[in-house]
């Protein structure tokens, strides 16, 4: 199980750098979306794996709960990322409606935009 | 009066001088006089005290982690500077309301010189060296807003920008000086500090410590070779010159060497440091200042010269030249502050300042000529005058004071620059006002009013009476302030006749060669005009230049525009970090087992890595990397959900919903490929370190997963409160609402901001020619035959009140079961966006009465709310409260001041997600065109239609 899990991590991690090297907005975009996955999981699992043990209080019997700090965390973290992609996505568009180009690179805009624009 | 309040008046007075400025100039002024006053009168109700030899102090901790305490204390070394600052300012006030024309901005004026005083007096009050430093920086900024207060002349700018940086950077050196000197005391409290002489000599960092701070020092009070801004900051106002190069801002240099003098001075680093600047200072000043032809910059260059005076005196380390110190800071502050305030009425009148084209003013301005005179004759160490005492006090310690073993440098040059000093203070008296009677002069001078001549007279005054009655005037006072510099018990000699002593022979040969000097002036002169000389603004202008040039270029450079650079090297150099750490650190053996791995999971893990690997395959069809990115967050919420996360689950796949009905939202107007466009090798090179980072990463993880925390968790205490303490069952919405409200607070705070954000950015887009564009714009896509198809409003609407239900019962039970204000938010939030994609955006915005604007406040007003009520039964902010409620027929029912909390969360969450999609949605929506739906059928309408009469 921790395998999968940490395996998953390390390739959302790849993907997520490999697609924020692009040149393009969009896929700048996904690459941070699948970076977000990455570190929240990772976050999530530093309160190591458990099945079946939710943190919600049981009043009747004693059983083992799994860590809540790292779920409170990764929850506003993943809502906090919500915010941070909206505010992205919203300047990648303006730029492309205004600049007609969605290019992240001030030097190849300026040089080499004219065929598409 | 509390110290707190004599520092504090100024600056509360400097509010009302700008605002009062409507009500007239004299009001302006009495605000500025009055707020002055009062600190000087509170002032002097510790003068009995603090003449008796007592220290008064006060305190209150503000940063205490960090050693920093709003610490202040009265002895007499701070006593003697706030009463020049306090007295002086008072003057000047009184001066500057006759001297400023009708055009100058008063109000203002009296605004920065209340918060420049306000500055020096903390400055002279603190107590703690931090504290110190934040008034010394204040003085740097407060002296730039009155030096550069004339704007419109670019002397005055660049005079300001100039004092600034040079004192700006001696207050970064110093800031490292202090922190060493309290590092080394042990504290930043001064009257700490002053009890460990020894520690603090012996240290080490002695050495750099008190350099650092000897720049400070130097800078601020303009000593050798930081002296070239003070003569290039007199482009400011007059009354700006006398406050700051007489009394105060130069003085504060002067006042630090005296206030550390206890623990720093006596070394051998001390005297040749401070001794030789001083003296150093002293005869350049002097000589310089004998060929000005402008008075102002005459009487800088001599400012300059007697501050190099004291500090020499410092510089000796002896008690006496202490005391002598100390007389001397009294007596330059009088003559001096006359001074510039005569050379101020010269130029008024006469329009010029310029020695060459003055003379005779006797005759026409007799009033002026008796104040300058006087106050010239002290600065050239004249008796009876008070600038011969102190004069005399600096020759006599001169005279037997050994540098390098030899025992006439010091003498000599003293009495040299005392024979320059003697020179130009003639010459200020000689060339300006005796003489002929001129007819070319700009304007026709004569005394001014009262108002400009009282303060300096009232100066003059105490020069002459100082001179006169020394030990009475002023005996106490130097006294407690030498006290407090060497922290002994002194007693001062202060009189006239002290018999035939080396230092009236020096005297009378200073005086001799003064006149001697004035007399050869003409031809002096002309050698010196000859002479080749550093220009220091010219030197200054070039170095700052090539700096910005050298700095802009490489900015220039490392920010190239390109983002992908950025990001790669960010990248690279956390990558290389990383391998840093993993190549020097240990880790022990795991010490938990893996788990078993079911069906279920694998299945989930198979597809998730096929969807990431697809997409990066097809990422440039960006539809398909949408639907996949769906994918991917579907299984991640179905992991939490295996992994006992089930709000977290719940938080991931509704955020997921609204993210890519966002994402589709913005890819309707962008381009729905990506071009291939890097090179290959790019991709290579791109792909190698992404691969290197997930395996980093991936192995962090797994190393951790596979072991216990190291120190225990502070989890146990959550698990163990979170129901007596918070009185709910699920402990992450406890967490978030309870124990750590306050960074949820932050959070919605955010989030909202991140609304607010993408709302005004819409407006900015939409407010230029994109909206044309975006109205004109042809779908680069097959549009779907209805847009708004009957079906799914039908199903969307029947939806929305069970949504709303659920968003309810998910909010309700989320203090005890999975649920809470985010997730609850979020689904209400996705019950009204179905609304939006269904019926189309014309017509839920006909149908929506609240801004989301007012959601997203209401939010955050209620949960801040919520937090100040536990203010009211004294508790901490956000301390909650809750207990157990029952009300028939109900059954017995949990009432939390955290549900209140939450219900906050809840409204922010709500508000945000909707003000971010309707503002995306914008872009698509075309006003006008009006959209008909099924669900609008009004019955009667189709008879309407066919029978327009009957309607």
């Amino acid at each position: 199980m921790e395998l999968l899990v940490a395996s998953a991590v390390g390739l959302l991690t790849a993907a997520g750098i490999y697609l924020i090297l692009r040149r393009r907005t969009f896929p700048v975009i996904l690459g941070t979306s699948l970076l977000s996955y990455a570190v929240n999981v990772f976050l999530f699992a530093t309160g190591r794996l458990i099945t079946n043990a939710p943190p919600i209080l049981n009043k009747y019997a004693d059983v083992p709960y799994t860590d809540p700090l790292p779920q409170a965390l990764v929850l506003t973290a993943i809502v906090i990322s919500f915010g941070m992609t909206a505010v992205v996505v919203m300047v990648a568009l303006g730029a492309y409606l205004s600049a007609k180009s969605d290019r992240i690179n001030m030097d190849e805009t300026a040089s080499a935009d004219g065929e598409d624009a | 009066m509390s110290l707190f309040l004599i520092a504090a008046l100024p600056f509360l007075g400097a509010l009302f001088p700008a605002l009062l400025i409507r009500a007239g100039r004299n009001a302006s002024a009495s605000s500025a006089a009055l707020a002055s006053g009062l600190a000087f009168v509170g002032l002097m109700l510790h003068a009995p005290a603090i003449l008796r030899g007592e220290t008064v102090q006060v305190g209150i901790d503000w940063l205490p982690v960090l050693g920093l305490h709003a610490n202040f204390f009265l002895d007499g070394l701070g006593f003697l500077f706030a009463t020049m600052i306090l007295g002086i300012g008072l003057l000047i006030i009184l001066y500057a309301r006759f001297y400023l024309s009708r055009q100058d901005p008063m109000g203002q004026f009296y605004t920065y010189l209340l918060l420049f005083q306000g500055a020096m007096v903390g400055i002279v009050l603190s107590d703690n060296i931090l504290l110190l430093l934040v008034f010394w920086e204040l003085t740097s900024l407060s002296s730039f807003l009155l030096i550069g207060y004339w704007k419109h002349l670019p002397e005055g700018r660049q005079g300001a920008r100039m004092a600034l940086t040079v004192t700006g950077m001696g207050g970064l050196a110093m800031i490292g000086g202090m922190l060493i000197l309290g590092n080394i005391a042990g504290s930043y409290d001064i009257s700490v500090i002053l009890q460990h002489k020894d520690a603090i000599q012996s240290s080490d960092l002695y050495l750099p410590a008190l350099i650092l701070i000897l720049i400070g020092a130097f800078t601020k009070s303009a000593q050798f070779p930081f002296h070239f801004w003070l003569p290039h900051a007199m482009a400011a106002p007059t009354p700006v010159s006398a406050y700051l190069h007489s009394a105060t801002m130069v003085k504060a240099g002067l006042f630090l060497m005296a206030r550390l003098w206890p623990v720093l001075a006596g070394t051998p680093e001390w005297f040749y440091i401070v001794t030789t600047t001083g003296l150093i200072t002293m005869v350049i000043g002097a000589v310089i200042a004998l060929f000005k032809d402008d008075l102002k910059a005459l009487l800088a260059f001599s400012t300059v010269s007697h501050l190099g005076l004291i500090t020499m005196l410092l510089g000796f380390g002896t008690k006496a030249a202490a005391i002598g110190a100390v007389f001397h800071i009294i007596n330059h502050a009088t003559f001096k502050a006359a001074l510039f305030m005569t050379a101020g009425i010269v130029d008024h009148e006469a329009h010029t300042r310029d020695i060459k084209r003055l003379g005779g003013l006797r005759h026409l301005m007799p009033v002026t000529f008796v104040i300058a005179t006087v106050a010239a004759l002290s600065m050239a160490g004249i008796p009876p005058l008070n600038g011969f005492l102190s004069k005399e006090m600096m020759l006599e310690e001169a005279s037997h004071t050994y540098w390098l073993q030899n025992p006439y440098v010091v003498p000599a040059l003293a009495c040299f620059a005392a024979a320059f000093s003697a020179a130009y203070s003639f010459r200020y008296i000689a060339h300006v006002f005796l003489g002929p009677k001129r007819d070319d002069y700009p304007a026709k001078p004569h005394d001014p009013g009262f108002g400009m001549w009282a303060s300096p007279a009232l100066l003059v005054t105490l020069v002459v009476l100082i001179g006169l009655f020394s030990a009475k005037m002023v005996g106490p006072l130097v006294d407690a302030a030498a006290g407090a510099v060497t922290q002994s018990h002194p007693h001062a000699h202060l009189k006239l006749w002290h018999g035939v002593t080396p230092a009236l022979y020096m005297s009378g040969i200073a005086v001799g060669g003064g006149v001697l000097l004035l007399a050869l002036h003409a031809g002096l002169e002309r050698i010196w005009t000859a002479l080749p000389r550093p220009e220091a603004k010219v030197i200054f202008d070039r170095l700052t230049g090539a700096l910005t040039e050298r700095s802009a270029a490489i900015t220039a450079r490392l920010h190239d525009g390109s983002l992908t650079r950025y990001a790669l090297i960010m990248v690279t150099f956390t990558l290389v970090i990383s391998l840093f750490a993993y190549g020097t650190g240990t880790i022990g053996a795991p010490t938990r087992d893996l788990q078993d791995v079911g069906l279920l999971p694998l299945v989930g893990w198979i597809c998730l890595i096929v969807a990431t690997a697809c997409i990066v395959l097809f990422h440039r069809q960006r539809f398909i990397a949408l639907i996949l990115i769906g994918i991917i967050g579907l299984i991640v919420s179905l992991a939490f959900n295996f992994l006992s996360a089930p709000d977290l689950a719940l938080t991931q796949i509704s955020v997921e919903v609204v993210t890519i009905i966002l994402m589709l939202l913005a890819l309707n107007f962008l381009p729905k490929q990506t071009p291939a466009e890097s090179p290959v090798p790019a991709r290579m090179r791109d792909g190698a370190i992404s691969i290197l980072c997930g395996l980093g990463v991936g192995g962090l993880i797994y190393a951790l997963m596979l072991r216990d925390f190291a120190v225990p968790s502070i989890s146990e205490f959550h698990l163990a409160n979170a129901y007596k303490g918070g009185g709910g069952t699920n402990v992450v919405n406890v967490i978030l609402v309870d124990f750590r409200g306050f960074d949820t607070f932050g959070e919605i705070i955010v989030l909202g901001i991140a609304a607010l954000v993408i709302f005004a950015l819409t407006e900015a887009v939409l407010s230029t020619r994109v909206r044309a564009y975006l109205l004109n714009r042809e779908p680069d896509m097959p549009q779907a035959g209805d847009s708004h198809p009957g079906l799914m409003v039908v199903v969307t609407r029947m939806m929305m009140p069970v949504a709303l239900m659920v968003a309810a019962y998910i909010f309700f039970r989320g203090h005890n079961l999975p649920g809470g204000g985010f997730i609850a938010g979020l689904i209400a939030a996705i019950a009204v966006i179905m609304q939006y994609m269904a019926s189309g955006f014309g017509w839920a915005t006909e149908r929506q009465r609240i801004p989301y604007h007012g959601i997203i406040g209401s939010g955050v007003l209620i949960a801040a709310a919520t937090g100040l009520g536990a203010w009211f039964s004294g508790q901490p902010f956000l301390t909650s409260a809750f207990g157990y409620v029952h009300l028939p027929p109900l059954e017995e029912f949990e009432l939390a001041t955290a549900a209140l909390f939450d219900l906050g969360v809840f409204l922010a969450v709500v508000g945000a997600v909707m003000l971010a999609l309707e503002s995306l949605s914008r872009f698509a929506w075309q006003p006008g065109i009006p959209t008909e739906h099924a669900m609008d059928i009004n019955p009667a309408r189709d008879t309407a239609a066919q029978d327009p009469k009957e309607a």
